[in-house]
């Protein structure tokens, strides 16, 4: 036995549960990227944990070796705060679906971003809610009439999730394409090592309810995205932006929410600038 | 004789259409959904009978089941009849607005497509659910087969609509048995089931009436003054609306009868109890099996019976302490738990209609069909087995868990 922890290769961080995504899925490739940026991080699995919510793309935690918890639907960033805040030395990571974060769960997803707990979240976004069998998400274009639930096209206006980000106070915002699984994991290791919130949307296809998705290979640009620093800059660049440019879009430096500290209030120092 | 009518068309579908169906023939305003499983294919049946133009009505896809309940109840509160359906989860996250719609007497229906609730992790039937929600203040009725699910959607609207209830309504059938389960139904004619309901009358006192403008459940009166006296009348109110609601659920289930044929047991139903020694109690789609369990025991000569409840809430004690006075043991079927009681939730219930009686027999609580779970012929076998020796006093410590031991 050597005191020297071993290197560990992505495979270190996949469980030995066959997924049950439909083959083609996009949500595969983000699993690997997962994996990949843990093991290039070479954090230690007991140290890592992944927080879920309910849809095909929650069922991720179950396929890796970390801690993994399959919460309630639409509640992942409440549960995952909990858990960052109860022990900070774990490194925190959030996965779902479009439906899980911006639907059912769109009100956490904003007090996440502002809250700038140091965590990361990644959102497989396919537009549509593939686990209960192809229904419009808050992300699926007004005319796509190929639901039942909504035979004539959801009708109202897509949700910018990037946009959103920015708005509410995310520190780190990025988006990748499953089919380029390595930009997806810098994405995330970068996301990851980046203080406070990190949110990454990933294009993730669903072959089976949208299967026109697969044409996003040839839409998608790789790394148009580059890192802005100002919250202005950013929003001008996704004033620009049709959803299939990639890359890092805004990396902040609003300093973390720090568990066990309050957020202080600058009153004194206000007080004495009014003073003087 | 029963009275088919004339102009009902014969189809096949499963229970989530047949549902669908009954909320066309009832015509509602407006119909709120989020999808979940095993409801999804119910709420999209409703959209594209609403696409077709089949259904004059707004269909809103909202973000979560908390806002289906509570867009809901705006439209109620505008006067609009409603419709929505969920399952499982879906009702938890509900919970909040759901359990207002009692107190502000607002008459709407929902389906409620019964799972098993979470954790472990679980997608399928069970009716924990349902029990779960069992003293917010909704009227429960549970469907045995895919014609009472349509039926009882129709009837549900009557129901909750009669002046003397003012009341809310689930009406509940299992997942995954009734919501997938395909079987022949006959479909009521649109100006027959018109004629049933008769003109709209909404007549709820909280509802936006332009001669009375008013402000709708604001936080007055304090402890000690106004509130707690007013608190007491409302909550009065609606007990009484609940007691109401017996009679008026058996006169339109009556009503339903003569007009299209079909008699459905309104509270409790009755089934083979003639010269029965025992019998066993069930509710919702696990009783066909049980009925042939009780069939195939009374030609080997057992004296067994069996009790339907269709009714849980308000709760049949009359009804069913009639039935219980009739049998010196009963095996109850539930599938949900009661926790804390370590027995099902119908069990718990019908002691107290069995304390009615002034009998104490023996009642043995099984429970089964957890998670989706099956539970079969041979199962009720058994479980008629182990109530017929209860007659003479030998009671299991404890409930019996009917699927312990399935592979
Ligand atoms: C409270 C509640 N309502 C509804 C559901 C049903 N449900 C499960 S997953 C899901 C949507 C999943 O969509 P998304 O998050 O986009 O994930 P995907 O399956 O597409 O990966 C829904 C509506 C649920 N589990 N809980
Ligand atoms: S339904 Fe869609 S999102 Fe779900 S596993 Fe299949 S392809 Fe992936």
């Amino acid at each position: 036995m050597t005191a020297q922890a071993q290197t560990l290769t992505a495979k270190d961080f996949k469980s030995d549960i066959k997924p049950v995504w439909c083959p083609g899925c996009g949500d595969f490739s983000v699993l690997s990227a997962v994996t990949k940026a843990l093991a290039e991080l070479q954090l230690r699995p007991e140290k890592v944990a992944v927080v879920s919510g309910i849809g095909c793309s929650s069922r991720i935690p179950a396929y890796t070796n970390v801690y993994g918890f399959h919460g309630v639907h639409g509640r992942a960033l409440a549960t995952a705060t909990g858990l960052k805040l109860a022990r900070p030395d774990m490194t925190v990571v959030v996965t779902g679906g479009d439906g899980d974060g911006f639907s059912i769960g769109g009100n956490h997803f904003l007090h996440a971003c502002r809250r700038n707990v140091d965590m990361t979240y990644i959102v497989m976004d396919n537009e549509v809610y593939g686990m209960t069998k192809g229904q419009a998400s808050p992300t699926t274009d007004p005319d796509w009439c190929n639901s039942k639930l909504t035979p004539e096209g959801p009708g109202v206006t897509k949700l910018r999730p990037l946009n959103l980000a920015l708005a509410a106070g995310a520190n780190f915002v990025g988006r990748g394409f499953s089919g380029d699984p390595n930009e997806v994991a810098r994405l995330i290791a970068e996301g990851i090592q980046h203080p406070g919130f990190s949110f990454i949307q990933v294009l993730s296809p669903c072959v089976t309810f949208r299967s026109e998705q697969r044409g996003w290979k040839d839409i998608v640009r790789k790394d148009t995205l580059k890192p802005r620093h100002t919250m202005a800059e950013a929003m001008q660049v996704l004033a620009e932006d049709d959803g299939f440019n990639t890359g890092i879009l805004f990396a902040g430096d609003r300093p973390p929410f720090q568990p066990g500290q309050k957020a202080v209030t600058e009153l004194a120092a206000i007080e004495r600038r009014f003073a003087s | 004789m029963s009275k088919i009518s004339n102009s009902s068309r014969v189809i096949v579908c499963d229970g989530n259409e047949a549902a669908a169906l009954g909320v066309g023939l009832a015509r509602p305003d407006v119909v709120a959904v989020y999808p979940i499983t095993p409801q999804s294919s119910l709420v999209e049946y409703v959209s594209q009978m609403i696409a077709d133009g089949r259904l004059q009505a707004e269909l809103m896809n909202v973000e979560g089941e908390h806002s289906v309940m509570s867009a809901l109840q705006g439209a109620a509160l505008a006067g609009g009849r409603t419709y929505t359906a969920t399952s499982g989860p879906g009702l938890a996250f509900m919970f909040e607005p759901y359990i207002r719609a009692p107190g502000l007497r607002l008459p709407m229906v929902a389906s409620l497509v019964t799972r098993d609730l979470l954790t472990p992790q679980c997608v399928w039937g069970g009716q924990q659910d349902a029990m779960s929600v069992r003293e917010a203040g909704w009227i429960q009725i549970y469907c045995e087969t895919v014609q009472e699910v349509l039926d009882t959607i129709v009837m549900a609207y009557k129901i909750a609509e009669h002046h003397d209830v003012m009341l809310p309504v689930n009406v509940c059938h299992d997942g995954n048995y009734l919501s997938y389960g395909v079987s022949r139904v006959e479909l009521p004619d649109q100006a027959e089931v018109d004629a049933f309901l008769g003109p709209r009358d909404v007549n709820w006192h909280v509802a936006l009436d332009p001669a009375r403008p008013m402000a709708v459940d604001p936080l007055t009166g304090g402890a000690g003054g106004g509130g707690p006296a007013m608190f007491v009348k409302y909550r009065k109110g609606l007990c009484n609306g609940m007691q109401n609601a017996l009679r008026v659920i058996s006169e339109v289930h009556a009503e339903w009868g003569e007009r299209f044929g079909r008699f459905h047991a309104p509270l409790v139903e009755e089934y083979s109890l003639d010269g029965a020694d025992y019998a066993l109690v069930t509710i919702g789609s696990m009783t066909g099996a049980a009925k042939d369990a009780v069939d195939a025991a009374r030609e080997a000569g057992e004296k067994v019976g069996l009790i339907k409840v269709k009714t849980f809430r308000p709760f049949p004690v009359e009804a069913l302490s009639a039935a219980f006075a009739k049998v010196k043991a009963v095996g109850i079927v539930d599938r949900a738990v009661s926790f804390g009681w370590n027995s099902g939730p119908v069990y718990q219930e019908s002691l107290g209609a069995l304390y009615r009686t002034g009998r104490h027999i023996p009642a043995i609580s099984f429970i089964g069909g957890l998670a989706g779970a099956d539970i079969t012929a041979e199962h009720f076998a058994r479980i008629i087995e182990t109530t017929a020796k209860a007659v003479t006093g030998a009671v299991p410590d404890g409930p019996v868990w009917v699927n312990e031991n399935d592979q």
